[in-house]
């Protein structure tokens, strides 16, 4: 089985966001920065059918040079290769213009499955992989937290919990699948898994070398434009509810829930 | 030149969903600031008879497509059959449901496009003849405000049971007509195999109207009858945080948060959750929030419009007995 990962880099969920004073991006100055948790459980899918069916896990990279640290990650983990798009003029892009990007690395490779995460944690958007398996006239299946690959190897069989219930959904191959948590849990490299990462083969592309042009990229090109960043709504203050005793302090609860609040 | 709001309907195994209705009278609104017609699309199965539906909620008209296989819900189906109508009727706006399958369809639907689209949003609103979204980003730390270039229909999704829903005037009525189209068998590639409906029959969290949620303060799976106690009581659901999903006492699809669900219940009590930005994440569009927490500096209490510091196996059995007053 050929199988791709898609992955970007996104800042560590502790970080304290902060606005720029452009408002329209945050500050990256102490950003960690560290695979998108939803890009791992798709790498680790990936290595987990690659030892039951053989194959191989080609890992993609998209974003500014440190992308190749976690690209690294990945082969540590076990993947065989890694690609890196990297180009300035994909700066400010928008989702479509990376699945653009994403696409046309991928397009000259073979493969019977491709892997995204549901979403970044970032953009919070959730629409790369979507836009990807368009692009390349494959199906989608969204948000899996279980899959199997077909004895025959043409289908895959995987689940999808919605709200109250849980889809079990038959896809042809080649498709698309983005992973949600509780798909797996992804390892950890070992040592002579990092060792032998380095010599496998990482090689970078610009727009250009995919036969893109830049100017389709970047901020200037982008359908969602961002006008704003703000921080987020704040709350009225609230009120520590008074009491000598956990029964009193319930009651002035209840009542204030009932009177004041209404929801009760 | 694009012009008309749409939303597309959410239904399942033939009942319209309750975001179907959030949507609707969202679009109204926006209809309104436009000076333009509201329509609903409708796709199902033996589903035309729930197109009357929509009216008393604001709708002018409502597309309906009827097919055996649009039912249940596939990408391919939907996004063939909407992409075919949004071309021939080029509206200005198309709104979803941020619900699990929304954010599918929308997804795909937006490549099939090519246009952009805003997810999960929380408000929407009309600025020199175009739509605004705003929506949260990193987790909520921070809130984008976005709106489209070269992009029409304009599309978004929006984060279910934020919008309000319009009071039904059974007086109006929406025009109710059959949307044309076709379906290719051969564009249907994946297909619904089963459906494992989950045990309990609880609402689930996203569309919960009450969430109690328990937190490592809980001490152990065990302590979990006290909040379904209270819960039970005054109709919520339990959800949990990840601390409490992360040590095995409650299953993943109880948690509420950055990498769990997201929920906007009207109430919101955090039972021994100390507030982590990943948990707050989860819950922030809470209209009402609770906290009840035995220390007095977890940073859920700033998020809180009522706090309660004590003990969570005090306060809440007291708590279970105060409310039956009211329910």
């Amino acid at each position: 089985m050929n199988i791709i990962v898609c992955l970007k880099q996104v800042p560590d969920t502790e970080t304290q966001i902060k606005i720029g004073s452009d408002r329209q991006s945050i500050v990256t100055d102490d950003v960690k920065w560290v695979m998108n948790p939803y890009d791992e459980f798709g790498v680790e899918e990936a290595l987990r059918l690659k030892e039951k069916h053989g194959g191989e896990v080609t890992v993609v990279g998209l974003g500014p040079k440190r992308v190749t640290e976690s690209i690294r990650t990945a082969l540590a983990m076990g993947a065989d290769k890694g690609i890196l798009i990297s180009d300035e003029a994909l700066n400010g892009s928008d989702s479509l213009g990376h699945a653009k990007a994403l696409a046309a690395a991928v397009k000259g490779l073979e493969y019977d499955l491709i892997f995204t995460g549901q979403r970044g944690v970032d953009d919070d958007l959730g629409i790369v992989g979507a836009t990807l398996a368009e692009l390349l006239n494959i199906p989608q299946v969204s948000l899996i937290v279980k899959m199997e690959v077909a004895e025959d190897g043409k289908s895959i069989k995987v689940e999808r919990p919605i709200e109250g219930e849980t889809l079990v959904i038959t896809s042809t191959l080649p498709a698309l699948v983005t992973a949600q948590k509780g798909l797996n849990e992804p390892r950890y490299a070992s040592l002579p898994g990092i060792m032998k990462a380095k010599k496998k083969p990482l090689e970078e592309k610009s727009l250009a070398g995919l036969g893109l042009n830049s100017a389709d990229f970047g901020a200037g090109a982008r359908k969602l434009k961002i006008l704003e960043l703000t921080p987020p709504p704040s709350r009225q203050a609230g009120k520590i509810i008074e009491g000598e005793t956990p029964q009193e302090k319930a009651a002035q609860l209840a009542k204030l829930l009932h009177e004041e609040a209404k929801v009760l | 030149m694009a012009q008309g709001v749409w939303t597309i309907a959410e239904q399942r195994d033939g009942e319209i969903r309750k975001i179907s209705y959030e949507l609707v009278s969202e679009g109204r609104r926006l209809a309104d600031a436009l000076g333009q017609e509201l329509t609903v699309v409708l796709l199902g199965s033996n589903i035309k008879d729930k197109a009357a539906e929509f009216g008393p909620y604001g709708a002018n008209k409502v597309l309906v497509a009827d097919d055996s296989r649009l039912e249940p819900y596939t990408t391919d189906a939907y996004v063939s059959v909407i992409s075919q109508l949004v071309k021939a009727n080029e509206p200005g706006i198309l709104l979803l449901g941020a619900s699990v399958e929304g954010k599918d369809l929308a997804g795909r639907l937006a490549a099939r496009l090519d246009v952009a689209m805003a997810q999960d949003c929380t408000a929407f609103a009309i600025e020199d003849g175009k739509l605004v979204a705003i929506r949260p980003i990193y987790a909520g730390k921070a809130y984008a405000k976005v709106t489209f270039e070269n992009s029409w229909p304009q599309m978004a999704t929006a984060r279910p049971k934020v919008m309000a829903i319009n009071e039904p005037d059974p007086s109006k009525s929406a025009e109710v007509m059959d949307a044309a189209f076709t379906l290719d068998d051969a564009d249907l590639k994946t297909k619904v195999l089963d459906v494992i409906k989950d045990a309990s029959g609880k609402v689930d969290l996203t569309e919960a109207d009450k969430i109690v949620s328990g937190g490592r303060g809980m001490k152990g799976p065990e302590n979990y009858n006290v909040l379904e106690a209270l819960a039970d009581v005054i109709g919520a659901s339990v959800g949990a945080s990840r601390s409490a999903v992360d040590a095995g006492w409650r299953p993943h699809s109880d948690q509420v948060g950055q990498t769990g669900k997201v929920v906007s219940p009207n109430l919101y009590v955090a039972c021994g959750i100390s507030g982590a930005i990943q948990h707050l994440a989860g819950m922030s569009t809470s209209k009402v929030i609770v906290a009840i927490n035995k220390d007095g500096d977890a940073p859920i209490f700033q998020k809180a419009d009522y706090g309660v510091v004590g003990d969570l196996f005090d306060v809440v059995p007291a708590l279970t007995e105060e409310v039956k007053k009211y329910v």
